[in-house]
């Protein structure tokens, strides 16, 4: 197949993930399997977290897409929501965690301070300006703090993407971050 | 073959004798073997994916929420979702554990709820073993989970798993004690250990409504016991998130981690199983003294249903009991065990010998 991309395009271009027909197959049921049974760590750094907490309560209750199954070790989790302010006394917390998740593992940044440092605390010493600085983030959710809709609506948008993924090409979540 | 649900004595040696035919006794008996392994096999897998999604919406429903409703009719394939992504889940060992005793622990939890699902009686005539120590053989085996909890704890090399894991140990042996005293006030009635003996004991009555008043306090200190030996809620300290992460599993992930919560709803089932075995007649109809036609109605109904039914109605008990009250600490749960249920357990065990002698029970 010629290549047809620009060599002044932006950014990189991956293949669609494709196959034999078994390989489509078996791809349909992992993904299908992954993207609905999302089980996150239990990790909340402010009050984006409380907004979370409000998602899993009863109005919201995102248990509807299997995700209530909240573990607190990162070796049985497949996906940190980053709910909250995340400082530089806590990024190498934050690292650890992700590091200790298995794979595959999924992250949500959640809120103004996990996206971009915060509307208040941007300019303050001791904030990481982003989470995406500290560990790779797949679903940004805008909001200060986002309402429980809008992160059941990311975590809908990480189920599209997850169902995307192949086996051929395993995923590797760090891959645009280096 | 005749197959008839009221009794499934004839189809089981039906079936025996198909295959002693077809094949040589050596090969016959081991084809049976492998059979009714292969048939639990598919038993627990399915009890444990349904027991699961059970629970998730009865938690559900108890916090008037809706629980899993995206994949399959109200969510009925989540179960299903959940072990495929267990499945292919990256299975970790962090560096230091020890490598074959950390593998191996998983396999141990899994081994003695099928140990004590052979002696069960499901229906007449449908069980793999009738043991005349049926019971005493029950409470042996089912403590044996303890050592692969405890073997899990050691080998993460992991503070929270080896505190959750002695906290699981206390705890399961303390309570063992309890559920022995319990089960042995029945015994006394009985007069046998064994489960078909005990079931056919309850053709006039359960023993919950024929055996006085210790039968409840018996019922009550078991259904107590049991929990805390599953290690459910409220008696959940083994794996206390707030606490110690996830416990004896910590360091667990992927389908290593499946036997472990596998095992742990297998256990509900077992501890269901063995309470309406005892209590509430395993797969004997309610029939009241002599009331012919009340019993007759009631024998319409095939007793795998009513087996399967008790089974049920005490997994919901169990059920409600973890997601209604708040969970306890360490010293307060082991007091409850040592100073309340087993002097308790053994004052109730003298008095239910005092009913039995006197003939107070019907």
């Amino acid at each position: 197949m010629e290549n047809k991309i620009p060599d002044d395009f932006p950014g990189t271009v991956t293949s669609t993930p494709g196959g034999n027909i078994v390989v489509t197959t078996i791809d349909g049921i992992i993904n299908w399997s992954r993207a609905n049974s999302l089980w996150p760590l239990v990790f909340g750094t402010s009050c984006c977290a409380i907004e979370m907490m409000a998602t899993g309560a009863s109005r919201h209750d995102w248990a509807r897409f299997g995700t209530e199954v909240a573990r607190a070790t990162p070796r049985q989790a497949d996906l940190i929501v980053i709910a909250g302010t995340i400082v530089n006394k806590m990024a190498p917390v934050l690292k650890r965690l992700y590091d200790q998740m298995a794979e595959p593992k999924y992250v949500i940044a959640m809120g103004a301070c996990a996206i971009s440092g915060g509307p208040f605390y941007y300019n303050s010493y001791s904030v990481v300006k982003g989470a995406d600085h500290v560990i790779p983030v797949d679903v940004y959710v805008p909001g200060c703090p986002p309402r429980p809709e809008a992160l059941l609506y990311g975590l809908m948008q990480l189920q599209e993407k997850i169902k995307t993924e192949s086996i051929v090409r395993p995923r590797d979540p760090e891959e645009d971050y280096r | 073959m005749n197959f008839n649900i009221y009794d499934f004595t004839e189809f089981i040696i039906s079936i025996d004798n198909w295959l002693k035919q077809l094949l040589s006794p050596g090969l016959a008996k081991i084809t049976g073997m492998a059979l009714i392994g292969v048939t639990f096999l598919l038993f627990v897998t399915l009890l444990g994916l349904s027991i699961v999604y059970i629970e998730r919406k009865v938690c559900a429903f108890f916090q008037q929420r809706l629980g899993p409703m995206r994949v399959g009719f109200w969510g009925t394939a989540q179960t299903i979702a959940d072990i495929i992504k267990l499945i292919f889940k990256e299975p970790l060992a962090t560096k230091n554990s020890d490598k074959f005793l950390f593998n191996l622990a998983a396999f141990i939890v899994l081994i003695s709820p099928f140990m004590v699902i052979a002696v069960v009686p499901f229906a007449k005539g449908l069980h793999a073993l009738d043991f005349d120590i049926g019971l005493f053989y029950v409470t042996a085996v089912s403590s044996l989970g303890v050592t692969g909890i405890l073997l899990a704890g050691w080998s993460s090399n992991n503070k929270y798993s080896l505190i959750g894991a002695m906290r699981s140990g206390a705890q399961i042996i303390s309570y063992e004690l309890s559920i022995g005293l319990s089960l042995l006030a029945i015994v006394i009635l009985t007069g046998s250990l064994q489960l078909s003996v005990i079931v056919e004991s309850q053709r006039d009555g359960w023993w919950i409504f024929k055996g006085n008043i210790p039968a409840i306090v018996a019922f009550i200190i078991f259904i107590i016991a049991s929990t805390a030996e599953s290690n459910r809620g409220p008696f959940d300290l083994a794996e206390a998130e707030s606490e110690l992460t996830a416990g004896f599993h910590t360091e667990y992930s992927g389908i290593k981690f499946a036997f472990f919560f596998l095992a742990e709803y297998v256990n509900l089932f077992i501890i269901a199983a063995i309470g309406a075995t005892v209590f509430f007649g395993g797969w004997m109809p309610l029939h009241i003294g002599n009331f012919t036609f009340f019993n007759e109605a009631m024998d319409i109904i095939p007793p795998i249903i009513w087996f399967f039914a008790k089974v049920a109605a005490l997994i919901f008990l169990l059920m409600w009991f973890k997601w209604t009250f708040p969970r306890l600490r360490i010293d307060q749960l082991l007091q409850l065990e040592w100073k309340y249920l087993l002097p308790l357990s053994i004052l109730n065990l003298v008095l239910m010998t005092i009913v039995s002698l006197t003939g107070w029970h019907l």
